[in-house]
C-alpha cells in the first residue's frame, strides 16, 4: 500500500484486520524479557494450534511488544476477556486453547496473585500494577504487534503527522509542544518545543533530527522497551521534529547491545519508506524526510548529546563543551535537535490530543507522565507509567508490590549513576523534575532500583562511582582522575583501612568533580556518593572509624539447629549440636554469605 | 612488529572480499561510517587484530592511529580472539543488587580463566558487560544472543555443561 496523501491513510485504516474482528485476539509478550523465557516459542506453537484446529479466522494470536510486567513473564493476555496469564510455559498452551480458547474456561492457575492475598486476579484491569498507570508512552506497548506496520495504523498511527502537514505550520507545530510543557525524558528535562525553535531559528542548508536511543543507565530499559513494542511511533515522531525544525535527515543512535530493538526499527524503517510515509513528498506536501540507523558500540559517555554526535560522526566519542549548543552546531556541523525516545513517544499523541489535554496531566512544572523501570528487591519488577507527581510510595508499594520478602525498603536509587538515593522519609514526595533536583538525585532516564534494609549504601556507592569512572571517556582531568581518586577512598574505606578525614575528603572532591567536570558525566558522577553520604552517614562512618560488623552471625531464637549452615560453611567455623542453636565463631568467619543462602528459615544475620 | 602489522596475508581472503564489498555499499562520506565497518569486519573475523584495524583504516583512508582509537574506546570492540560461545554477565545496578557477582564468579571458576581471556579449549571468553536491560530478570547472563534470567551460581554449572555437552556431540 503506498499512502500519497490523507484519503489514502484514511482507506488503509478501514481496510486494517482490527481487533474486534476477530472474536479472541490471543497477545503474547515479545520483548526481550520474555523471549529469554521462550515467548518466541509460545507464539510459533500457539499459531499452529490455531492453524491445526481451523481457528484462524476467529482467534489471531499478536505478538506484541512489552506489557511491562517483566518479572512475571512469559506474559499472555487474552482480548476481549481481558484475562491475563502470567509464567506461562511452553506446556501450559494446550491447556489454554482447549479451556480458555474453545469452552471459554479460565485456566485458573496461570492467573496472577496478588500478594498476600487469597483470590487470583481475573481481570487485568483490577491487577494492582496495572490499576494507578496511565500509559502515553508505552500506550501500544503489549497492544499490537510493532512488526505490522497496519495494526500501527489501526491505532491512528502516521495521524499526527498526517495533520500536521495538512493543517500546521512548523511553527504552529513548535508552539503546540511548547504548549504541552513536554520535558525531555532521557535526563536533564530541557522543554522540548524550546530546544525545537533553537534549531529552527538556525539558518542551515541543512538540518538533522537525532533520536537519542543510547540508553546506558543501568537499571533503565523503556527506551529499549518502546523500540521494541513500537518502532512507528518514533520515526512518526521524528518526521514531525523534522517538519518543525527544517529537517529532512533523520538518524536513530542505538546501542549496539540492543539487537531485537535494531531489527525492529529496521523493519518499520523499511516498512514506512515502502508506504511512502517517510520519504519523498510525504502525504503529497513538499516535505521529505529520511531516517537512518546509526550503531553504538559500548560507551556509556555516548548518551551525552555532543559525544553521540561525535561517535555518530565516526570518532572517538567524547564531548565537546557547550555552548554553542547542538541546536547551532550539531552532526556534520549543522543545527541538530538531539531528543530521547521516550520524548519523542509523546509527540504523536500530543498532535492527536492537543497540548491543554497534555499539560493537564502532571505537576506545576512537569507535565505528562514517566516511565519508570523498576528493578532491585521489589515483587512487580517492570515498566511502569505514571503521571508526573505520583509519589514513590504510590509506584514501590501500589504498583509494585513492595518488597518480595516483605521486608522494609530502605530507600530507592533513581537516575542511575548521576542520580542519587531517596530515603524512606520521602517516600511521599511527588515525583517530578524539580523535587528530584532538590533531594541532590535526578530523573535521569526513569530507573529505579530499589533496596532493602540488607543493602549496603556504601557498596552501592562504590558500585555506581566504578561504573562511572571506568567509563569516563578520559578528555577532561576532574572526572578522569577526579573519579578514580573517589573510588580508590571509597576502597580504602570498604576494606577498612580508611579513616574518619577520608569522609570530608570525599565530599570535597566529589564537590569539585561536580563543578568543574566538562560534560554531564563528571558533572553528576560523584553524586550517588554525596546522596548516600548525606541520607546514610552513619553507614559510611561505620567504615571510617572501623566498627563496621564484616562477619555473620546467627540469631538464636530463629535457628532451628537443622546444621544446614554449618555444613555448608567451607572455612568450618560454625558450631551446635543437632536441633540446638548453632553459632558462628567470628574470627574465622570469611563472609562467604554461603550459611546466609543456605539457611531455611531466615536465621543467619548478614554484616 | 610494524611488518607484522602490515602483513594481512594472515586474514582469510574471502572475508576480505566481503568487508569490502560491505565497504563499497557505503552510501556518502564512507570515513564517518567507521564504527559500522568496524562492527562488520568484528562480525566477520571474531575481533579486530592490529592488521585488520590497519586494512580498515587503509580502505577507509584514515590513519591506523584513528582506527585503534576508535576500536580501543569502545568496549564492543575485541583486539582479542574471544571464544566460539561469549558468556557476558550483566553488572547493571538490579543484577548487581541480585548478586551478579556471584553468578561471574562461578562462571570464572567453572571456566577456569580471567575476565576477557579465551578458555583453553577455545570455547568461551568470560565478560562483565553494562546493563542489558533485561532488569526484570536480574541477574541475568547472556551467552551469545541466549539470554538467561534470575540467574543462580548453581544454575551456572547447568548452562556451561550444556554449552560442553554440544561441542562434545558435535565433536
Amino acid at each position: 500500500m503506498r499512502v500519497n496523501n490523507y484519503s489514502d491513510l484514511l482507506a488503509w485504516k478501514k481496510r486494517c484486520p482490527r481487533k474486534i474482528d476477530y472474536q479472541i485476539n490471543v497477545l503474547i509478550c515479545n520483548g526481550t524479557s520474555c523471549m529469554s523465557s521462550d515467548s518466541e516459542l509460545i507464539i510459533k506453537i500457539f499459531e499452529k494450534e490455531l492453524k491445526n484446529r481451523n481457528l484462524e479466522a476467529e482467534i489471531r494470536a499478536i505478538k506484541t511488544g512489552c506489557f511491562g510486567f517483566c518479572g512475571q513473564g512469559p506474559i499472555i493476555k487474552i482480548e476481549p476477556d481481558d484475562v491475563t496469564y502470567v509464567q506461562v510455559k511452553v506446556e501450559d498452551i494446550q491447556e489454554i486453547v482447549e479451556s480458555h480458547l474453545i469452552n471459554h474456561e479460565v485456566v485458573v492457575r496461570l492467573l496472577y496473585q496478588e500478594p498476600n492475598q487469597k483470590d487470583l486476579v481475573e481481570k487485568s484491569s483490577g491487577m494492582n500494577f496495572y490499576k494507578k498507570q496511565m500509559r502515553i508512552a508505552l500506550r501500544n506497548c503489549g497492544e499490537i504487534d510493532p512488526e505490522n506496520i497496519e495494526d500501527y495504523i489501526v491505532n491512528d498511527g502516521y495521524f499526527a503527522l498526517a495533520k500536521v502537514l495538512q493543517e500546521y505550520t512548523p511553527e504552529q507545530v513548535i508552539d503546540i509542544v511548547n504548549k504541552s510543557g513536554l520535558r525531555g525524558r532521557g535526563g536533564g528535562g530541557f522543554p522540548t518545543g524550546l530546544k525545537w525553535s533553537l534549531t529552527r531559528k538556525q539558518k542551515a542548508n541543512e538540518k538533522y533530527v537525532i533520536c537519542n536511543a543510547d540508553e546506558g543507565d543501568p537499571g533503565a530499559f523503556m527506551d529499549r522497551s518502546i523500540m521494541e513494542g513500537d518502532p512507528h511511533s518514533i520515526l512518526e515522531a521524528m518526521a514531525i521534529a523534522g517538519y518543525a525544525i527544517g529537517a529532512s535527515e533523520g538518524l536513530v543512535y542505538i546501542r549496539a547491545e540492543y539487537g531485537v530493538a535494531t531489527r525492529r526499527l529496521k523493519k518499520a524503517i523499511e516498512d514506512a519508506k515502502q508506504s511512502g510515509l517517510i520519504g519523498k513528498n510525504i502525504f503529497g506536501s513538499d516535505f521529505s524526510f529520511n531516517i537512518e540507523i546509526k550503531l553504538g558500540a559500548g560507551a556509556f559517555v555516548c548518551g551525552e548529546e555532543t559525544a553521540l554526535i561525535r561517535s555518530m560522526e565516526g570518532f572517538r566519542g567524547e564531548p565537546d563543551k557547550k555552548p554553542p549548543f547542538p541546536s547551532e552546531h550539531g552532526f556534520r556541523d549543522k543545527p541538530s535537535s538531539v531528543n530521547n525516545v521516550e520524548t519523542f513517544a509523546n509527540i504523536p499523541a500530543i498532535i492527536l490530543n492537543g497540548a491543554q489535554w497534555f499539560s493537564s496531566i502532571g505537576t506545576e512544572r512537569s507535565k505528562g507522565t514517566k516511565v519508570f523501570a523498576l528493578a532491585g528487591q521489589i515483587r512487580n519488577n517492570g515498566l511502569v507509567e505514571v503521571p508526573m507527581g505520583t509519589t514513590f510510595r504510590e509506584i514501590v508499594y501500589d504498583i509494585g508490590g513492595g518488597h518480595p520478602q516483605g521486608k522494609e525498603i530502605k530507600a530507592i536509587q533513581i537516575g542511575g549513576p548521576s542520580g542519587g538515593v531517596i530515603t524512606k522519609d520521602f517516600f511521599d514526595m511527588k515525583i517530578d523534575y524539580d523535587s528530584l533536583i532538590s533531594m541532590g538525585a535526578m530523573m535521569g532516564s526513569g530507573g529505579m532500583i530499589i533496596m532493602d534494609e540488607d543493602s549496603d549504601m556504601v557498596q552501592i556507592a562504590k558500585f555506581y562511582l566504578d561504573f562511572t569512572q571506568d567509563e569516563s571517556c578520559g578528555k577532561c582531568t576532574p572526572c578522569r582522575i577526579g573519579t578514580k581518586r573517589m573510588y580508590e577512598i571509597l576502597e580504602r574505606l570498604v576494606n577498612m583501612q580508611g579513616t574518619p578525614e577520608d569522609l570530608e575528603r570525599l565530599r570535597i572532591l566529589g564537590e569539585n568533580i561536580k563543578n568543574t567536570s566538562l560534560c554531564g558525566l563528571g558533572q553528576t558522577a560523584p553524586n550517588p556518593v554525596l546522596s548516600t553520604m548525606k541520607y546514610f552517614r552513619e553507614e559510611y562512618e561505620a567504615y571510617a572509624y572501623r566498627t563496621k560488623k564484616t562477619t555473620y552471625s546467627i540469631d538464636a531464637k530463629k535457628c532451628i539447629g537443622c546444621t544446614k549452615c554449618s555444613r555448608s560453611c567451607p572455612v568450618s567455623c560454625i558450631e551446635g549440636t543437632v536441633r540446638q542453636p548453632h553459632y558462628i565463631d567470628e574470627s574465622k568467619c570469611i563472609a562467604c554469605g554461603a550459611c546466609y543462602d543456605a539457611c531455611p528459615v531466615d536465621a543467619i544475620i548478614r554484616p | 612488529m610494524i611488518k607484522k602489522i602490515l602483513d594481512t596475508s594472515t586474514l582469510d581472503k574471502d572475508l576480505l572480499k566481503q568487508l569490502d564489498a560491505y565497504i563499497m555499499s557505503l552510501e556518502g562520506d564512507k570515513q564517518e561510517h567507521l564504527i559500522h565497518v568496524l562492527h562488520k569486519a568484528q562480525k566477520l573475523f571474531g575481533y579486530l587484530p592490529q592488521n585488520l584495524q590497519l586494512y580498515v583504516a587503509r580502505a577507509l583512508n584514515l590513519s591506523g592511529a584513528r582506527v585503534n582509537g576508535v576500536v580501543t574506546f569502545y568496549s564492543f570492540f575485541n583486539e582479542k580472539p574471544v571464544g566460539k560461545y561469549t558468556i557476558s554477565v550483566c553488572m547493571g545496578t538490579a543484577c548487581f543488587v541480585k548478586g551478579a557477582d556471584k553468578v561471574l564468579s562461578r562462571v570464572l571458576e567453572l571456566t577456569g580463566m580471567n575476565k576477557n581471556e579465551i578458555s583453553k579449549d577455545g570455547l568461551f571468553t568470560v565478560k562483565d558487560v553494562r546493563c542489558i536491560g533485561a532488569c526484570g530478570l536480574a541477574p541475568v547472563m547472556t551467552i551469545n544472543d541466549k539470554v538467561y534470567g534470575k540467574v543462580k551460581p548453581k544454575d551456572v554449572d547447568d548452562i556451561i555443561r550444556h554449552y560442553r555437552s554440544i561441542e562434545n556431540e558435535s565433536k
